[in-house]
């Protein structure tokens, strides 16, 4: 019987994933570092018309694009005269699992069926695994979801509890875990014992999922506006939202649309921390993942992940927990729709976004997410407050992640903190830099480089010369 | 909690790592306790007590033991308590709505 310690399974690593989700990564490989993206996304996931055709036989996309006619009115009134951009929103909460992730799932789970696999594994505290337990439920297979729940006091997050009650409602098994990356180990360990797919969220499908969200709302803008919509806001946390609508939007044909990330803020927690686990309000949508997966995508479950977002982001904002609390009130009194605050991370950074463009121009808010116990703003404070959180109204800026929470006292106050994306380009080239066998690096590798930071070529030189790295290789390792 | 039977809807617990055998890259206030699991499923031997090492079938028909933390599990998440900083922004949004133009 194989060795199931730590140690031994994470060795196995590749064989077990290589098994588990059906790709050989390394045929793409190109140099040291690079890879090719776009040829490993052609040639594993699916064409756009093939994924809605996939999408709708389980009823999944053509959610609802909806104008927010009164925070449109509001915005215009805390503005400039002549500012305040149309804000709509795409209610992703209309997909079976009530968000987004339905996109992503939808692709994964179809894969999985066609190539023969009985089950499948999804390591995710968030919608995620309520996404793959009902596509799987949708096409007969079994489902495991392995969530991170509670802290060492066996005190679990009110909202991973509500997505592991809807895994199960789902007909899905939910094992359990508390804090720790190790989450990984556990999940290993499952699909070596089931042989099930690994319905990673950072596979090509899991992110070509997301394309036809993008590609979709291009459509609905037109529609309605007979224009492209100028930005398009996205909560920002591994990156498949910010990858996956991006492309969605170059395939349709944006050519002038910016995408804006949004994440909230978190500085100072730390993910893996037994202590900081329960002292936040937001499990995913933060700056916890959106800055680690920005500045380094190859962290996730598969070797190469999918998800790229500073090839995507034109900017990235965030916003303060006690911000996206008032809006997700705000969009419940004003338009009349109660929908999960993680969901309105994006709505949040548009409403303060708004203000900054001119009136004729169209802000698109791409997602929302079901709401109930648990996924609330009262459970969430409630929450919060058990935890020592202290909950004030007040100016937002004088929010202390882990330890204070403030709900603005008037809209006025909801602001938006840009992120130094050269900074986030830097640190992606710090990571890329310490995996280079030498102080050299080949053209192509610089190539890969700057396509996959969203920088240009004779930056990326520059910045890599200053860190001691020489343009020129031996080409060790390049195809 | 208590006793359960054959066939009963219950939860196991165990420890995947113990303290000290937690990955290098854990920060200390987690290294110093274990990674545990729960996993729900039907009993599968004739009884089983509260704490006691029993086997479950899960509902995609793994067998898991672990030691048995509870019989019918519930869900305990709600939707918390009504909270005094939330109550009053939709009566101000509406009035601000309705007013006149302001800068905020």
């Amino acid at each position: 019987m194989a060795d199931m310690g730590y140690q031994a399974v994470m060795d196995r690593k590749l064989d077990i994933v290589k098994k588990a989700v059906g790709i050989d990564y390394e045929q793409f490989s190109r140099g040291a570092l690079g890879f090719d993206y776009e040829g490993m996304m052609r040639q594993a996931a699916y064409s756009i018309e093939e994924m809605a055709k996939i999408q709708r036989e389980t009823g999944v996309g053509n959610t609802p694009l909806l104008e927010m006619r009164n925070l449109t009115a509001l915005a215009r009134k805390l503005a400039p005269k002549g500012k305040g951009a149309r804000i709509f929103v795409k209610d992703e909460a209309a997909n079976p699992s009530g968000s987004f992730k339905a996109r992503r799932a939808a692709i994964s789970i179809y894969h999985a069926q066609r190539n023969g696999y009985r089950g499948v594994i999804a390591a995710t505290s968030g919608n995620y695994g309520a996404a793959v337990a009902s596509q799987a439920a949708m096409r007969g297979l079994n489902c495991i979801i392995v969530q991170e729940v509670f802290d060492s006091r066996g005190v679990g997050q009110p909202e991973i509890l509500e997505k592991g009650r809807a895994c199960e409602a789902y007909g899905a098994e939910v094992v359990q875990l508390t804090v720790g990356p190790e989450l990984f180990y556990y999940f290993l360990v499952l699909l070596e014992e089931t042989g099930y797919f690994n319905a990673s969220l950072y596979t090509p499908f899991g992110i070509a999922g997301v394309e036809t969200l993008g590609w979709e709302l291009a459509g609905q803008v037109r529609e309605l506006a007979g224009r492209d919509p100028d930005a398009v806001v996205v909560t920002h946390a591994g990156g498949g939202n910010v990858t996956g609508t991006a492309r969605g939007l170059a395939k349709a044909g944006c050519k002038s649309t910016k995408v804006i990330g949004a994440s909230v803020d978190l500085k100072g927690l730390h993910m893996a921390s037994d202590h900081d686990f329960n002292r936040k309000s937001f499990t995913t949508g933060h700056t916890g993942f959106g800055l680690p997966f920005a500045t380094w995508p190859d962290r996730a479950d598969v070797p190469r992940n999918a998800a790229r977002p500073l090839r995507y982001l034109d900017r990235y904002v965030t916003v303060t927990q006690g911000e996206v609390f008032y809006m997700t009130e705000a969009l419940a009194a004003l338009e009349g729709l109660e929908r999960g605050p993680a969901g309105n991370t994006s709505l949040t950074a548009a409403f303060a976004l708004a203000r900054e463009m001119d009136e004729d121009q169209i802000l698109v808010v791409q997602e929302t997410e079901y709401t109930g116990a648990g996924k609330h703003p009262n459970s969430q404070l409630t929450f919060a407050r058990s935890n020592g959180i202290e909950i004030t109204r007040g100016d937002p800026a004088e929010n202390i992640p882990g330890r204070r929470i403030v709900i603005p006292n008037h809209p006025g106050q909801i602001k938006i903190q840009d992120v130094d994306l050269t900074r986030a380009r830097r640190s992606y080239l710090k990571n890329a830099a310490a995996l280079l066998p030498d102080a050299r690096i080949t053209q192509a590798d610089l190539e890969f480089l700057a396509e996959d930071c969203g920088g240009s070529l004779d930056w990326v030189k520059q910045e890599l010369a200053a860190m001691g790295i020489i343009t020129g290789g031996t080409g060790r390792g390049q195809n | 909690m208590g006793s359960a039977k054959q066939g009963d809807w219950v939860q196991v617990y165990r420890v995947v790592l113990a303290a000290g055998e937690r990955a290098p890259q854990v920060p200390e206030d987690t290294q110093k306790v274990p990674l545990e699991m729960w996993v729900k499923g039907f009993l599968t031997e004739a009884a089983g007590e509260t704490g006691k090492e029993v086997s479950i079938k899960t509902v995609t028909g793994r067998t898991v033991r672990g030691r048995l933390a509870g019989v019918l599990p519930a869900y305990t998440h709600n939707f918390g308590e009504p909270q005094p900083e939330l109550l009053e922004i939709c009566q101000e949004l509406r009035t601000l709505l309705k007013g006149g133009s302001e800068v905020g």
